[in-house]
């Protein structure tokens, strides 16, 4: 009996928990806690990965940084949780992080039924393939009966199967599941073709091939590969601050505005500027922000083009389709009025 | 004089007969063949610093690099903690081994070591987390590398030990249906591998829990590993309560002694004495094991170990980090094993001297 | 209650029945069985009924249709059974089982030849052997095996050359990073038929070796078993072989295209696994071994050849039964650890049970169904191996008086 009554009380007292935080924005509930958590990917070199000295570093990184810092103003208020494929939904629908910001494809069905809310895009991205120059491949359609290197759990072994289907072709997978194994196959010559997206493919060619003009990149891209960061269903507040996180370090860059030159600039009579530093406008007060929010995000953490040299560019990533849409890329962001 | 000993130890050894003569023979040719090679990579042609991965990318195939380690000793041994202070992981390290080296020496076998654990673990909390004596506040997410495996298992053993005993009790029990959950769960556990537990824990257990109540990854995957230790040292555990003869139990009972006063004056001791050499045995597994974190995206030591060959400068040097990852398991594995070894043929000793 | 019955009661009678309802036994052990088992059936429920709110919540479904749907995606390795991308899930997670018992079958059989052979060489009186052995018991022990499959892995990967310079130790063998091409022979319906002598012959020697030892027993005198037996397997298959015309073609390995075609094939993924898990295990059973062989009193050798038993006699007939019983249970346990690692399988790519539910997992979110499907295979086989054991060591069992 009393089993039982002290078995429905902490049922009682375990039913009433999620209530109250359910009360709670999470914008509220970040705040209170004192950091964003932010899920990032356990090791992708220019994404996310932990340097010699253990520092997180990468373009996903620096996103959540960019978060912490319009929050905060302070962009070290973030704690990283390095995430698998396989657990990177879960870990965000059940609230384990606030963020996932681990290059992941926006797709219609994780977008839906996953109960997830994609808040941009960070990289375009697509599949491709590389192959060595010695095997005289000048086209993807020639690849029939190939061995093919590709790492699972990801959109990247969908496409693979689909392409080889689509034109009739048979392939042979190798399916491993840490990149280094993978580099190590496709470089041993353990497969003929290295497959992931294209983003990868050129920074493997960069920093791994003993001669990189030894590796060609076939022209095709199977597949459109969206990057981005997500935030689960539920708080529009939350996915608004993180969309326009995102938004505001496009926007700075086409303002011409960087974490060097933002302070000197902040007065300047551009009225875009104006709004943007928070001078004029309260746009930071609409998204539950400080008003220098976008301030704080660019002199913090930089605009996209920095962000982009400081992880990209030395992996031997070239602007291409993630430049801005006045040069020439898809990089666009909503006017910040 | 020397001389003629050393033959005749070689003719007793070696060359006893002609067989043996052809085995030996045969055995230093092999060696002969692998050895020196081996040695040229490792030691000779070896690249031991190197400010960058060029050096090493030219001696690729001819020579290893240890530069490799060196370059990345630090992630490997603190992972993401804060670089400034790792003294904090490394102090905390040294603490959990001398505590458990002090658990090892028989002379220093009484109730204190319990006070003493407490302090020591107390102390580890202190230094990882921080927040307390002028120390920054660290939280667990950054914990990694060599703190994380050592944590994992310590925790995961002495959390384990107490509830392997219950089970252990349980499943000897003469209640069916205790028995039978002890059983069923005993069973369940060591029936699947590892890997599939942890991936409950890390993929079905935020499932499990009520909306917005979450559990820390670390936690999770030490709950696994507890789960997963306790049915082994359950069965070591019952292994030593078998060996007891029944007059023990019936002496106990014949005295008047309550379950409870008759198990844990009684019956433990003498089994648990009996069990400490396999006891050890699965601590050394246990410790191996924990390893496999590496698949649900922990920092453990071989998890720091991989993520450092992801860096594009530094991937390919696999070989090189695999045997440093090696010579880590292998010089506190070997410790343990070459302890366990010592202890039962003491405790053998102590037991023949008993009888006589 | 009781208290309060306690009180109220009068005298002595009262204070029995306290300590009757509260001291017996049975009692108390039924009512600490009904917290027990009320305990795990509310955990049991809160949990399940956490989970289905989540669920719906998350808009995962549940059940195993998902089963039924088509998986999309490529298995690199599907020699038992024929699998494409359009296949169904439950198709793939076939194959993955099949991976499984493959690795785990190889593994065993070669982990025991090289467990035993390196038991026996610790115990060898050549210190060389003996030391070695030693050495390497004590390093494989000591070394997680998920580290040695990486290192494995690493090597062959890195160390063989590609198909266009493939290393050919045999003609027709070739040795390259794709893994082991060796030739085989090209079926044909009489090998169909050389199976089935042989299935007949295997019968025919079972029973034959029944016959004997009646006839031993009978008689005193013991027929040749060993050549009996063994004309009996290989005679059929052979003359089946020439009177089919002893077809003697094989299917020879070539270079074509990116890749060798024809002949039989071991992936550098399988046999990287293969090579872990065999070295790997093999340094426990040899320990098993020593410790089986060691544990077999000299005297029972003594005694048997004061019974005038050659020494293979003795070894056969009084030393390895002993050993035997020794070393079953514990070789069992290792054949079962054997198969659980092969699960490590997904981090070197060889699509095994555990890899394919994985995959599984990831595209259709629904990972209690995966990892119950993997729980439930391995638990089974774990199972059926220790009912197995547990028959055997029944069998063997030494009969105490």
């Amino acid at each position: 009996m009393r089993t039982i009554m002290l078995a429905a009380a902490a049922s009682l007292a375990l039913a009433a928990a999620p209530d109250r935080a359910a009360a709670q924005t999470m914008l509220a509930a970040v705040k209170a806690k004192g950091y964003v958590q932010c899920g990032v990917n356990t090791g992708l070199a220019g994404f996310s990965q932990p340097d010699s000295r253990g520092q997180w570093k990468g373009i996903d990184v620096d996103l959540c940084r960019a978060v912490a810092a319009a929050v905060f103003g302070d962009a070290s208020k973030v704690r990283f949780t390095p995430l698998t494929a396989q657990q990177r939904f879960t870990a965000l629908q059940s609230g384990e992080v606030d963020v996932l910001s681990r290059n992941t494809t926006w797709t219609a069905t994780r977008d839906s039924s996953l109960g997830l809310n994609f808040a941009g895009v960070i990289y375009y991205d697509g599949q491709g393939f590389m192959v060595p120059r010695k095997l005289g491949v000048k086209s993807a359609k020639q690849l029939n009966g190939a061995t093919v290197c590709v790492q699972p759990g990801t959109t990247t072994e969908l496409n693979l199967a689909d392409y080889f289907r689509a034109n009739g072709m048979t392939f042979k997978p190798v399916v491993i599941e840490k990149l280094e194994e993978v580099l190590n196959a496709y470089f041993a010559g353990r497969c003929d073709v290295y497959t992931t997206d294209v983003s990868g493919l050129v920074a493997v060619r960069a920093s791994r091939a003993p001669n990189p003009a030894d590796h060609v990149i076939l022209p095709e891209v199977i597949s459109k590969e969206p990057l981005g960061p997500v935030v689960r269903h539920g708080d529009d507040q939350w996915f608004d601050i993180v969309k326009w996180t995102l938004f505001a370090l496009l926007e700075a860059e086409e303002l011409g505005l960087s974490s060097k030159t933002i302070e000197q600039n902040a007065s300047s009579a551009n009225p875009s500027i104006q709004r943007f530093v928070g001078a004029t406008g309260d746009i930071g007060k609409m998204l539950g922000l400080d008003n220098r929010w976008a301030f704080n995000v660019v002199r913090l953490v930089g605009n996209y083009g920095e962000i982009f040299d400081a992880n990209l560019k030395p992996l031997g990533f070239d602007r291409g389709i993630n430049n801005l849409w006045t040069n020439g890329g898809l990089m666009y962001a909503p006017p910040i009025r | 004089m020397r001389g003629v000993t050393v033959l005749a130890w070689l003719r007793a050894n070696l060359f006893s007969s002609w067989p043996n003569a052809l085995l030996t023979v045969a055995t230093l040719w092999l060696l002969w063949r692998a050895l020196p090679p081996f040695v040229d990579w490792a030691f000779l042609d070896a690249i031991w610093v190197a400010p960058d991965s060029k050096a090493c990318r030219a001696a690729a195939g001819e020579g290893a690099c240890w530069a490799f380690v060196a370059e990345k000793h630090r992630f490997i041994l603190f992972g993401t903690y804060p670089y400034e202070e790792h003294w904090r992981p490394a102090a905390a390290c040294a603490i959990l081994v001398a505590l458990w080296v002090a658990s090892g020496l028989r002379r220093l076998w009484s109730w204190w070591l319990a006070p003493m654990w407490a302090a020591g673990l107390a102390a580890v909390g202190v230094l990882m987390w921080g927040g307390v004596l002028g120390l920054p506040f660290v939280e667990n997410q950054r914990w990694g590398g060599l703190i994380l495996t050592l944590l994992l298992t310590t925790f995961g053993l002495a959390i384990a030990f107490p509830v392997a005993i219950l089970l252990a009790l349980g499943r000897r029990s003469g209640m069916p249906v205790i028995q039978g959950l002890c059983v069923g769960f005993i069973e369940l556990v060591r029936g699947v591998p590892l890997i599939s537990l942890l991936f409950m824990a890390s993929v079905m257990l935020p499932l499990f829990l009520p909306e917005r109540v979450t559990i820390d990854k670390l936690l999770r995957a030490q709950i696994a590993m507890i789960l997963f230790a306790a049915a082994y040292l359950a069965e070591v555990v019952r292994g030593g309560l078998q060996a007891i003869p029944r007059g023990q139990y019936e002496a106990a009972d014949a005295l008047g002694l309550s379950y409870w006063k008759k198990t844990l004056l009684v019956v433990l001791p003498q089994a648990l004495r009996i069990s400490i050499p396999p006891l050890v045995n699965t601590f050394i597994g246990f410790f191996k094991d924990t390893s496999l974190v590496l698949i649900i995206g922990l920092f453990d030591l071989l998890s720091t170990i991989k993520v450092s060959l992801t860096e594009p400068a530094w991937t390919g040097f696999g070989v090189e980090a695999y045997l440093f990852a090696a010579l880590v398991y292998l010089v506190f594995c070997l410790a343990m094993s070459r302890y366990s070894q010592n202890l039962e043929r003491e405790l053998a000793r102590a037991e023949a001297g008993r009888r006589t | 209650m009781r208290r309060r019955s306690g009180s109220a009661g009068v005298g002595g009678g009262a204070a029995s029945r306290v300590r009757l309802s509260t001291g017996d036994p049975r009692l108390r052990a039924l009512a600490y069985q009904a917290a027990a088992l009320a305990a795990v059936i509310f955990v049991g429920w809160y949990l399940i009924s956490n989970t289905l709110a989540n669920l719906e919540a998350r808009r995962i479904a549940s059940g195993l249709g998902f089963l039924g749907r088509e998986a999309g995606f490529a298995i690199g390795e599907t020699s038992l059974v024929p699998y494409s991308a359009a296949d169904t899930y439950l198709r793939a997670i076939v194959v993955g089982l099949a991976n499984t018992f493959r690795v785990a079958l190889i593994g065993i059989v070669a982990a025991t030849v090289l467990g035993t052979l390196v038991g026996l060489a610790r115990l060898s009186r050549n210190w060389l052997v003996a030391k070695l052995a030693a050495g390497y018991v004590e390093f494989v022990r000591n070394v997680p095996l998920l580290v040695q499959l990486f290192f494995w892995y690493a090597v062959i990967t890195e160390n063989l050359p590609v198909p266009r310079e493939a290393v050919e130790p045999l003609p027709g063998v070739f040795l390259v990073n794709r893994g082991i091409f060796f030739p085989v022979p090209a079926w044909s319906a009489v090998h169909g038929w050389m199976l089935a002598a042989f299935a007949g012959g295997v019968f025919a020697a079972v029973a034959y070796a029944w016959w004997a030892r009646r006839r031993q027993a009978r008689t005193g005198r013991r027929p040749p078993v060993l050549a009996g037996a063994a004309a009996l397997l290989l005679l059929p298959p052979a003359i089946v072989w020439l009177a089919g015309g002893a077809p003697a073609r094989l299917s020879v390995p070539e270079l074509a295209g990116f890749n060798f075609a024809g002949g039989a094939h071991l992936s550098p993924e399988f046999a990287a696994l293969a090579a872990g898990l065999i070295v790997y295990t093999a340094s426990f059973i040899a320990e098993i071994v020593r410790a089986g062989v060691l544990s077999v009193h000299h005297g029972q050798f003594e005694a048997a050849s004061a019974l005038g038993l050659r020494r293979g006699l003795a070894l056969r007939l009084v030393v390895l039964p002993q050993a035997l019983r020794a070393i079953v249970p514990p070789i069992t346990s290792q054949y079962l650890n054997l198969t659980k690692n092969s699960s490590l399988a997904v981090a070197i790519g060889y699509p095994d049970l555990v890899s394919i539910a994985n995959t599984t997992i990831n595209q259709t979110g629904q990972a209690i169904e995966g990892i119950a499907i993997i729980m439930a295979v391995y638990l089974t086989i774990s199972l059926a191996i220790s009912a197995l054991m547990n028959w055997y060591n029944a069998r063997i069992a030494l009969t105490e008086r």
